[in-house]
């Protein structure tokens, strides 16, 4: 095996020492691309995460498709009604599984070879698995939301998609943050995938997106109105009522919850808020762990 | 090149699992340019040393210095100089072993055409050109040592640790790894080398530590070591399968003949005895004594002292009955969390 000449070149001497920004940014892409090389290779998390929710779709929207119309609020057909909640729920189980690949790390021992190399920062890598599974989430709810117009569930046009994504990328950081923080807090992937499982579809069912909260007995309505998906599903059905316009976030209301009534702005600053608030709640622990 | 001074380390302080003391008071310092090996019986600490230095653990007591950097301080400095082949390869089974050393050379920041000529040629020198593209899934064991030597070869290292780099190998992959070893040491490259094959740290490193209980109890070179026992080596069965009571009596017989120094009872050989002879002549009395009480001698060797003379006249046992003792007070789940970042 050592037949070729055994000396090595030595590496060039660098001409100046790259900047932070650079070496953060070379080691980040190189995490990222690691992430995605491994979901081309191995694609069902990409096909099941739209397989999933698309039969939602289809299965829910027939089942109430002769559901008396007027029924619902804004009087639009349950397909419609039904789009905002899917869209969101495709990107929560998209960002609850974030966590997977960083605990599959840890345990297979790859995790220290990322620690043992002198990474500039080691946020790297979880900035590495913010950027894709953001990337991933923004996907297959798109696909989600292209479905959803070719069954005739309706189109948000281009502002409303603005607001769509806005909402959706704040979803998945909040998310994303709490996963990230299970995969390092928790001692292996069964204990995650257990939490993942417990609170998929529980978080789905106690809020607004199989049905409205004026549906709900009063005690899921609170559940529901204080459920973080609710904050994302309404302005998305906002956005998919017709004529939606970006300024009306900050007028119109979107959310009558039982403590008072909410626009699309204050939902999204909720949102903003829990990203903010759980990136900072899980800082100790990923310091903890990474140095 | 490395200085450890007072290391100490205890795993398992929760309540789940009793303590464990895995470096006590461990102190040793690694020549630069040296290929120095660290041997000891699994669960030594020989682990538990390499990973402080490679920044991956930091001690609960202790300094750490690697070329003249407090590695405690400053371990991205410490990260930069070396190069770490762990004791179970890590590899992403998706990636194929170019790509991992491709993400490796990133991780590292070397620059594209630095890292792609610097992979070209360790694909040359380890002999990868036949599989390297292939995914790392299907690689065989001796494949993953050889990959993981070669990303810890990638930027260039000033010093390379390898934790028990030939463990469950072929002799030929052994030999080759080997080979590269001895050419790194040749060409200035300092290699600190966990193991617990005797004939591997024997044949390759300039100097050792033995390590038992987290803590070194003989350093040298392997000459040194071995030179300062004096004396002849002499494996003695007085039957082919002996039992406790007649090995202990022989023992109280050998021991009161001029000119024997040592004698251990070699439980994992059968009841065999070891001991230490003054020269050849004392051969032929300990034949005589035997003969005259009676006992029979199935075999005899003599031989020069070994590294494992060495460990059983520091710790009264062999390397092999250490490992035996230790198989069975060892927890692969508690190592493997305690590995767990």
């Amino acid at each position: 095996m050592t037949s070729a000449s055994p000396s090595l070149a030595p590496l060039s001497e660098a001409a100046a020492e790259p900047s932070a920004l650079a070496e953060i940014s070379q080691e980040t892409l190189a995490l990222t691309r690691r992430l995605f090389v491994q979901l081309i290779r191995r694609p069902s998390t990409l096909v099941a995460g739209v397989l999933q929710p698309l039969i939602w779709l289809v299965l829910f929207g027939a089942l109430f498709a002769k559901a008396p119309q007027g029924l619902l609020p804004g009087g639009g057909s349950y397909g419609r009604f039904l789009g905002a909640g899917v869209i969101v729920f495709t990107a929560f189980s998209a960002a609850l599984n974030a966590g997977l690949p960083v605990m599959f790390d840890r345990e297979f021992g790859f995790l220290n070879r990322l620690l043992v190399a002198p990474l500039r920062s080691r946020s790297s890598i979880v900035l590495a698995s913010v950027l894709y599974i953001t990337s991933l989430a923004l996907v297959q709810s798109l696909a989600i939301v292209v479905t959803a117009a070719l069954l005739g569930y309706g189109w948000p046009g281009a502002s409303g998609l603005l607001l769509v994504l806005i909402t959706l990328l704040l979803l998945v950081f909040a998310v994303t943050a709490l996963s990230l923080g299970l995969a390092f807090a928790l001692p292996g992937h069964i204990e995650l995938i257990a939490v993942i499982f417990v609170a998929n579809l529980p978080l789905l069912f106690a809020s607004t997106a199989l049905a409205p909260l004026s549906f709900m007995p009063t005690w899921l309505g609170w559940l529901a109105a204080l459920n973080p998906l609710t904050f994302a599903i309404e302005p998305i059905r906002a956005a998919y009522a017709g004529n939606f316009q970006l300024n009306r976030i900050f007028t119109d209301v979107v959310l009558q919850a039982p403590y008072g009534s909410l626009t699309a702005a204050s939902c999204l600053a909720i949102l903003a808020a829990l990203a903010l608030g759980l990136f900072l709640a899980i800082r100790p622990l990923l310091d903890r762990k990474l140095t | 090149m490395i200085e450890l001074q007072h290391l100490c380390k205890r795993y398992g302080t929760g309540r789940k699992s009793a303590p464990v003391q895995a470096l006590n008071d461990l102190s040793l310092a690694v020549p630069a340019g040296s290929l120095y090996g660290l041997l000891g019986p699994n669960g030594a600490g020989k682990t538990t040393a390499l990973r402080i230095v490679c920044t991956l653990l930091a001690p609960d007591a202790g300094t750490v210095r690697v070329a003249g950097v407090d590695a405690l301080a400053d371990p991205r400095a410490v990260r930069r100089l070396l190069g770490y082949v762990a004791q179970d390869v890590a590899i992403d089974k998706i990636l194929s072993g170019k790509e991992l050393l491709a993400l490796q050379g990133d991780l590292y920041h070397l620059n594209r055409v630095d890292r792609d000529r610097r992979i070209g040629d360790l694909i040359g020198l380890l002999g990868m050109g036949d599989w390297i593209d292939r995914r790392c899934g299907g690689y065989s064991g001796g494949m993953r040592r050889r990959l993981d030597l070669a990303a810890g070869l990638l930027h260039s290292p000033r010093l390379l640790v390898l934790d028990e780099p030939t463990v469950g190998l072929d002799l030929e992959s052994r030999a080759a790894i080997w080979q590269v070893l001895q050419q790194l040491r040749d060409q200035g490259t300092t290699v600190l080398l966990s193991s617990h094959y005797l004939e591997e740290v024997d044949a390759l490193a300039d100097r050792l530590a033995i390590v038992e209980s987290g803590r070194v109890i003989a350093e040298g070179s392997p000459a040194e070591l071995k030179g300062a026992l004096g004396g002849d080596r002499v494996t003695l069965r007085v039957r082919e399968f002996s039992d406790a009571g007649e090995a202990s009596r022989v023992r109280t017989l050998l021991e009161h003949c001029a000119g024997v120094r040592q004698v251990v009872v070699n439980r994992a050989q059968g009841y065999s005895l070891n001991l230490v002879v003054e020269n050849a002549a004392v051969i032929e009395r300990l034949r005589s004594q035997l003969a005259a009480a009676d006992l029979p001698v199935f075999a005899l060797a003599q031989s020069r002292a070994s590294l494992d003379d060495v460990y059983l006249q520091a710790t009264g046992r062999t390397l092999l009955d250490a490992e035996l003792e230790g198989a069975g007070q060892r927890d692969a789940k508690a190592e493997r969390k305690q590995s767990m970042r």
